[in-house]
C-alpha cells in the first residue's frame, strides 16, 4: 500500500492543479476547499510512508514499472520520508491559511494562484521523493517556475524581484544541469543509487570534480547561501503573504536537502570530505551568511524584511551542520531543517496576519498588538523565543546538536558564529516584542491620558482560518522541542549516512 | 545510594505551570479566583516538595526521567539534599510572597496583574526545576526558562527605566546562557555525561588543565551573572525597578540563588573540591568572591534608594555563599549552604519591608525614613530583626552561617578570608543600623503619621512571619524545614566522595 502512496504524493497535486482552472471557471470560491482537500492526501501519504519506512526500512517505487537505472525511481528512506512530512504538512497549513489573504489581496488572481500553489508543492515534493538526478532537475524547475510566477503577483516591486530571481535561479539551475551532464558523460547513468555504485573508482577524474563543483554552486544559489543570496530578500519580501509563508520555510530547506542527498548519497562522504575540501569553504560561507544575515536583519524596520534576512542566516545554520561532516552536526542540520521550517512558517504566517489586520509591517507601528491580537502575538513570542534558543522550544535542540557538531570538528569559530547568532536573534525579536507588548501609544493618540487607552483597545484577532495554522505551528514549536529526542532516535539517526 | 523513582518532582514543577495557565485563562475580571490559583499552587507546591524531605533525610535520592534525547543526554530530575534545600527555600517563601503580592499589587492598583501572576508562577516552576535538576542540561533548560519568565516582571512598569532595565537584564543573562550552552556542550563532548555527582566528575575527563580552567571560568561566568558576582553584577541594582515582591522573591531568593546554586553545583558537583584544589583555581575564585563582598558592601553604603541598598547587600551575601563553597572546607561549605536558607529568609523580610514602606508611606529612600518606626512599628521591627541578623549578630540565623564561614576560613588556613567576613559584618552594620536608628529614634518627618498606621495585613503578616522565622532558625537551625540536617547531609555527600 505504501508504495502506491509514493506515487499519489506527486500525482494527486499535479493532476489537481490542472483541475483548478476548471473549478475556478465554474465557481471561483470552490478553489480554496479543493486545494485544501487535495493537500490532505499528500500529508496522509507521507505520514504513512514515514511509518512504513520506520517499521520496514527503505523502499523504492518504480514509475510505470520500469526498472532502474533506466526508469525513474522514487526512493523513500528515512531522510526523504522525513522531509516529505515537513513539506506536506507546511503546505497544507499554508493552504488553510491562504483563504482570507487571497480573497482580499488577490481577488482577480485566485485561480492562477491556487494552480501555481499546487504546482509548487508538487515540485517541492518531487525533489524530495525522486531517486534520479535528472528527474530532480525537472521538479526543481517545476517548483522554481511556479515560484517565479507566484512571487510576481505580489506587491509593488514584485515583478522586478521575480525577474532578478528568474535570472539567478536559472543560472543556478543551469549549473545543476551542467553537473548532471558531466556526470552522465562520465558514467552513463542518472539514477542516484546507480551513480553511487559507479562513481567511486572515478573519484580522481577531473570531470567528476567539475560536476561536483557545478552541483555545489548550483545548489548554493538555490539555497540562498551567502554570497549567492542576493535574489532572496527582495523575492521573499515582495511575494504575497501566503506565498512567502510557503517558500521561505520550504524552498531553501529543500535545496539544503538536495545538498545532503548529493554529497552523502550520490557521492560518498569520504569524497565530499577528503577529496574535495568543499566543506571548509561552505562552512565559512555559512558563518558569513549568519553574520551578514544577522547584521542586515538588525538594520531593517520592516518586520517581513527582517525575517527574510533571518532566513538567510538560518540557511547558514543548516550548512554549518552539513559542513562539520560528523554525526552530531548532521543530526543538528536535519533537525534544524524541520525546526526552522516550522519556526519560519509560523513567523511568516504571523507577519501575514498582522499585515492583513493592521495593514502595516513596520515594527514601530505594532504597539498594543498584544491586546488586539493576543493569540497571534503569543504564537509569535513562542517562536521568537525558539529562534533565540530558549528551551524547551525546538530551536534550542537543533542549536545544541549543531554546537556539539562544531565542537567535535574543532571548529571554534563556527560555534562562536552560532552563539552570536542567538544573541543577534535575541536583539531582533525582543525589539519586536517590546514594540508589540510595551511600546506606549504614539503621542497623537495618547493626549487623553495613559490609563484610558488600555480600555479602548478592542480585540481584533486574525480570522479563524489564519489563526488555526498559526496556533498549530506555535504548538508545534514547543512539541517538536519536547519530543526532539524521540524524533532523533526514531527517524533522524537513520537519516544520517551510516558511514558516520 | 538508594534511589527512589517517583513522579513527585515532576508534579512539583508542573503544579505552578498549570496554575500559570489557569491564571491566564481566568484573567482580570475574576481576580479573586485568579489569586486563589496562585495561593493554591503555592501551597500545593510546598506540600509536594516538603513531602519528599523525610525521604531525602534518610539519605535517599528521588529520581524522575522526563525524556531521554541521546545516551547520556536526558532531561531528568534527581533530588539530593542540596537540591532539596533550595527547593524548600523557594517553595516555602513563595507562599509568603503570594499573600504579600496580593496586598502589594492591589494596594498600588498595579496594571497587568494577570501577566504579573502568570510570570511569577512560571518563575517558580523553573526555579524548582533548577533545584531538582539531575544534570547540567536539565539545569540549563530551566535556567533559560527562568531568564525569560523573569523578563516580564522586570519590565512590569513599562516605563523607560523599566524597559532599559529589562534590556540590560536580557543582555547579561542571555549572553551568559550562550556561554553556558557552549561550556556544557564542551563538557558533554569530553566526558559523555552531564550528571551532577557529589564530589565532581570532571576529574576523569582527561582534559588538560588549561581546558579545565577555561571551562570552569565559563561556567562560573554563566552562573555568576545571575548570582551577581562582580564584575557581572550591574543588572541587579538596575532590575530593582521591578515591583517589590519581584525583588523580594526573585532578586533575593529564586533568580539570584539559582545563579548561586549553579555556581555551587559547578564547584562541588561538576568539578569537585579535589580537582579544584589541584588546579589551584579555588583561591582565585575565593579572591573574586571576596572582592565582590567588600566592594558591594562599600557600594551599598552609598545608596540612598532603599531597594538599591538592599540589592548591593544581596550581592554581598551571595558572594559570601560562593566564598564559602570556594574555600572547600567542611565548615565553610556548611556555612555557605546554610546561608542560602538564612539569607533568603532575612533578605526577603527586608524587601517585604521596603515594599510595605512604598505602598503605605510612598517612601523609597533611606533619607525619608526618619521616625517611620512610630507609624509602622511591625514593619520596621521586622526590618530591624532581619538587618541585625544579616550583620551576623546572635540570636538571629545570620550568626549561624557567619560562624561556620569564619571557622571554614580558619580550617583553610587563610586568615585573610576571616578578615573579609569580619569586614563584611562591619559594613552590614554600617549600612543597616542608620536605617534602624533613624526610623525609631529620630524626630518624625512632617509626612509621617505619628501613630500606628500599618500597611495592609496581607503584607504585614508575611513579613512578620519571615522575620520571626529568622530568629527561630538562629536558635534552632534545624526547626521546621530541617535546613541544617539537609546542609550537613549535602556536605557529607560531597566530602564523602571527594
Amino acid at each position: 500500500m505504501a508504495e502506491q502512496f509514493a506515487a499519489l504524493i506527486i500525482v494527486v497535486p499535479l493532476i489537481a492543479s490542472l483541475f483548478v482552472p476548471v473549478i475556478g471557471w465554474w465557481k471561483k470560491r470552490l478553489c480554496y476547499p479543493w486545494v485544501v482537500a487535495v493537500l490532505i492526501i499528500p500529508l496522509i501519504s507521507s505520514l504513512s510512508i514515514l511509518n512504513t519506512v520506520m517499521t520496514t526500512g527503505k523502499f523504492s517505487y518504480r514509475l510505470a514499472g520500469w526498472a532502474p537505472p533506466w526508469g525513474i525511481e522514487y526512493v523513500l528512506d528515512h531522510l526523504s520520508a522525513f522531509v516529505l512530512v515537513i513539506v506536506s504538512f507546511i503546505s497544507l497549513m499554508v493552504a488553510i491559511y491562504s483563504k482570507k489573504s487571497v480573497q482580499d489581496n488577490l481577488p482577480e488572481k485566485t485561480v492562477p494562484f491556487y494552480t501555481l500553489f499546487l504546482l509548487l508543492v508538487t515540485g517541492l515534493m518531487g525533489i524530495v521523493i525522486t531517486g534520479d538526478v535528472f528527474n530532480l532537475f525537472v521538479f526543481l524547475e517545476i517548483s522554481a517556475l511556479s515560484c517565479y510566477a507566484l512571487i510576481a503577483i505580489g506587491e509593488e516591486g514584485a515583478p522586478m524581484a521575480a525577474f532578478n530571481y528568474i535570472i539567478i535561479g536559472t543560472i543556478g539551475a543551469c549549473f545543476y544541469l551542467l553537473g548532471i551532464g558531466y556526470l552522465y558523460i562520465a558514467t552513463g547513468s542518472l539514477n542516484m543509487a546507480d551513480l553511487a555504485n559507479i562513481l567511486p573508482p572515478l573519484y580522481d577524474s577531473k570531470v567528476i570534480l567539475v560536476a561536483f563543483a557545478f552541483f555545489t554552486v548550483g545548489l548554493a544559489v538555490k539555497a540562498g547561501l551567502f554570497p549567492m543570496h542576493t535574489w532572496l530578500p527582495d523575492a521573499y519580501c515582495t511575494a504575497p503573504s501566503a506565498v512567502s509563508a510557503l517558500i521561505a520555510p520550504l524552498m531553501t530547506k529543500v535545496a539544503a536537502y538536495v545538498m545532503i542527498r548529493l554529497m552523502f548519497t550520490v557521492f560518498q562522504p569520504h569524497f565530499s570530505i577528503e577529496i574535495v575540501p568543499v566543506f571548509t569553504i561552505l562552512g565559512w560561507l555559512a558563518v558569513m551568511a549568519i553574520v551578514w544575515g544577522g547584521i542586515k536583519a538588525l538594520a531593517q524596520t520592516d518586520l517581513k524584511r527582517m525575517l527574510v534576512y533571518v532566513v538567510v542566516a538560518e540557511v547558514g545554520y543548516i550548512v554549518i551542520g552539513v559542513s562539520v561532516a560528523n554525526r552530531l552536526g548532521l543530526t543538528g542540520a536535519i533537525l534544524h531543517i524541520m525546526n526552522d521550517a516550522v519556526m519560519m512558517a509560523c513567523l511568516f504566517l504571523v507577519t501575514g496576519a498582522i499585515l492583513y489586520k493592521t495593514g502595516t509591517r513596520e515594527i514601530h507601528q505594532l504597539s498594543h498588538l498584544n491586546k488586539k491580537m493576543p493569540f497571534t502575538m503569543a504564537a509569535f513570542t513562542i517562536t521568537a523565543l525558539s529562534m533565540v534558543g530558549i528551551p524547551p522550544a525546538c530551536g534550542f535542540f537543533s542549536k545544541w546538536y549543531l554546537i556539539l557538531g562544531t565542537i567535535e570538528a574543532g571548529q571554534w569559530f563556527w560555534a562562536a558564529a552560532l552563539l552570536c547568532s542567538s544573541l543577534i536573534n535575541a536583539v531582533l525579536f525582543f525589539r519586536v516584542i517590546e514594540c508589540a507588548y510595551l511600546k506606549p501609544m504614539e503621542p497623537a493618540y495618547a493626549h487623553d491620558g495613559g490609563e484610558t487607552i488600555h480600555e479602548e483597545i478592542q480585540r481584533d484577532e486574525a480570522p479563524f482560518t489564519m489563526l488555526v495554522p498559526i496556533v498549530i505551528m506555535a504548538a508545534g514549536v514547543i512539541l517538536l522541542g519536547i519530543f526532539s529526542g524521540k524524533i532523533i532516535s526514531s527517524v533522524i539517526q537513520f537519516a544520517v549516512p551510516a558511514s558516520f | 545510594m538508594d534511589v527512589l523513582y517517583s513522579s513527585r518532582p515532576l508534579w512539583a514543577v508542573l503544579v505552578s505551570m498549570i496554575a500559570a495557565f489557569l491564571i491566564l485563562a481566568t484573567g482580570e475580571k475574576n481576580r479573586n479566583i485568579r489569586e486563589s490559583w496562585t495561593i493554591m499552587a503555592a501551597v500545593a507546591k510546598f506540600l509536594i516538595v516538603f513531602s519528599m524531605v523525610p525521604v531525602i533525610l534518610q539519605g535517599k535520592v528521588i529520581e524522575y526521567t522526563i525524556v531521554t534525547f541521546y545516551p547520556g543526554l536526558l532531561l531528568q530530575f534527581r533530588i539530593d539534599a542540596f537540591g532539596m534545600l533550595f527547593g524548600v527555600i523557594a517553595s516555602s517563601l513563595w507562599i509568603a510572597t503570594s499573600f504579600y503580592s496580593i496586598g502589594y499589587v492591589r494596594g498600588l492598583n498595579e496594571h497587568a496583574q494577570t501577566r504579573y501572576f502568570f510570570a511569577f508562577a512560571m518563575c517558580l516552576s523553573s526555579t524548582i526545576g533548577i533545584a531538582f535538576s539531575a544534570n547540567l542540561l536539565t539545569f540549563l533548560v530551566f535556567y533559560e526558562i527562568l531568564t525569560i519568565a523573569t523578563y516580564p516582571l522586570v519590565i512590569h512598569k513599562e516605563s523607560k527605566e523599566g524597559i532599559m532595565g529589562g534590556r540590560k537584564y536580557l543582555a547579561y543573562t542571555l549572553t551568559a546562557g550562550c556561554v553556558l550552552l557552549f561550556a556544557i556542550a564542551m563538557i558533554y563532548h569530553m566526558t559523555g555525561t552531564l550528571d551532577f555527582k557529589a564530589g565532581g566528575f570532571m576529574a576523569d575527563s582527561g582534559g588538560s588543565s588549561a581546558v579545565l580552567i577555561m571551562l570552569f571560568a565559563m561556567l562560573i561566568f554563566g552562573f555568576g551573572v545571575k548570582a551577581g558576582l562582580m564584575p557581572m553584577h550591574e543588572w541587579l541594582p538596575t532590575a530593582m525597578v521591578a515591583p517589590t515582591p519581584v525583588s523580594a522573591l526573585l532578586h533575593a531568593v529564586a533568580v539570584v540563588k539559582a545563579g548561586v546554586f549553579g555556581c555551587l553545583r559547578v564547584i562541588l558537583f561538576v568539578f569537585g573540591p579535589g580537582l579544584l584544589h589541584d588546579l589551584g583555581v579555588w583561591l582565585i575564585m575565593a579572591y573574586i568572591a571576596s572582592f565582590t563582598i567588600v566592594v558591594a558592601g562599600f557600594l551599598a553604603l552609598g545608596q540612598d534608594h532603599l531597594k538599591r541598598r538592599l540589592a548591593f547587600s544581596t550581592i554581598n551575601n551571595l558572594a559570601m555563599i560562593i566564598l564559602g563553597a570556594a574555600l572547600l572546607t567542611k565548615s565553610s561549605m556548611t556555612g555557605g549552604i546554610i546561608h542560602m536558607a538564612n539569607h533568603a529568609f532575612m533578605k526577603i523580610t527586608l524587601f517585604f519591608c521596603a515594599g510595605a514602606l512604598h505602598v503605605k508611606a510612598h517612601k523609597d529612600y533611606v533619607s525619608q525614613l526618619d521616625g517611620i518606626g512610630r507609624q509602622m512599628p511591625l514593619t520596621m521591627g521586622a526590618f530591624a530583626i532581619a538587618a541585625i541578623g544579616l550583620s551576623g549578630i546572635p540570636p538571629m540565623s545570620g550568626f549561624i552561617s557567619k560562624w561556620f564561614l569564619c571557622l571554614g576560613a580558619l580550617e583553610a588556613n587563610q586568615i585573610i578570608f576571616l578578615f573579609v567576613f569580619m569586614t563584611s559584618a562591619m559594613l552590614d552594620v554600617a549600612f543597616f543600623f542608620p536605617i534602624i536608628y533613624n526610623s525609631f529614634f529620630k524626630k518624625p518627618l512632617d509626612d509621617v503619621t505619628p501613630h500606628f498606621d500599618e500597611a495592609p495585613m496581607f503584607m504585614v503578616i508575611p513579613l512578620v512571619i519571615t522575620a520571626l522565622l529568622s530568629i527561630v532558625f538562629g536558635i534552632v537551625p534545624d526547626a521546621f524545614f530541617r535546613f541544617f540536617s539537609m546542609t550537613s547531609l549535602a556536605v557529607q555527600n560531597i566530602l564523602g566522595v571527594g
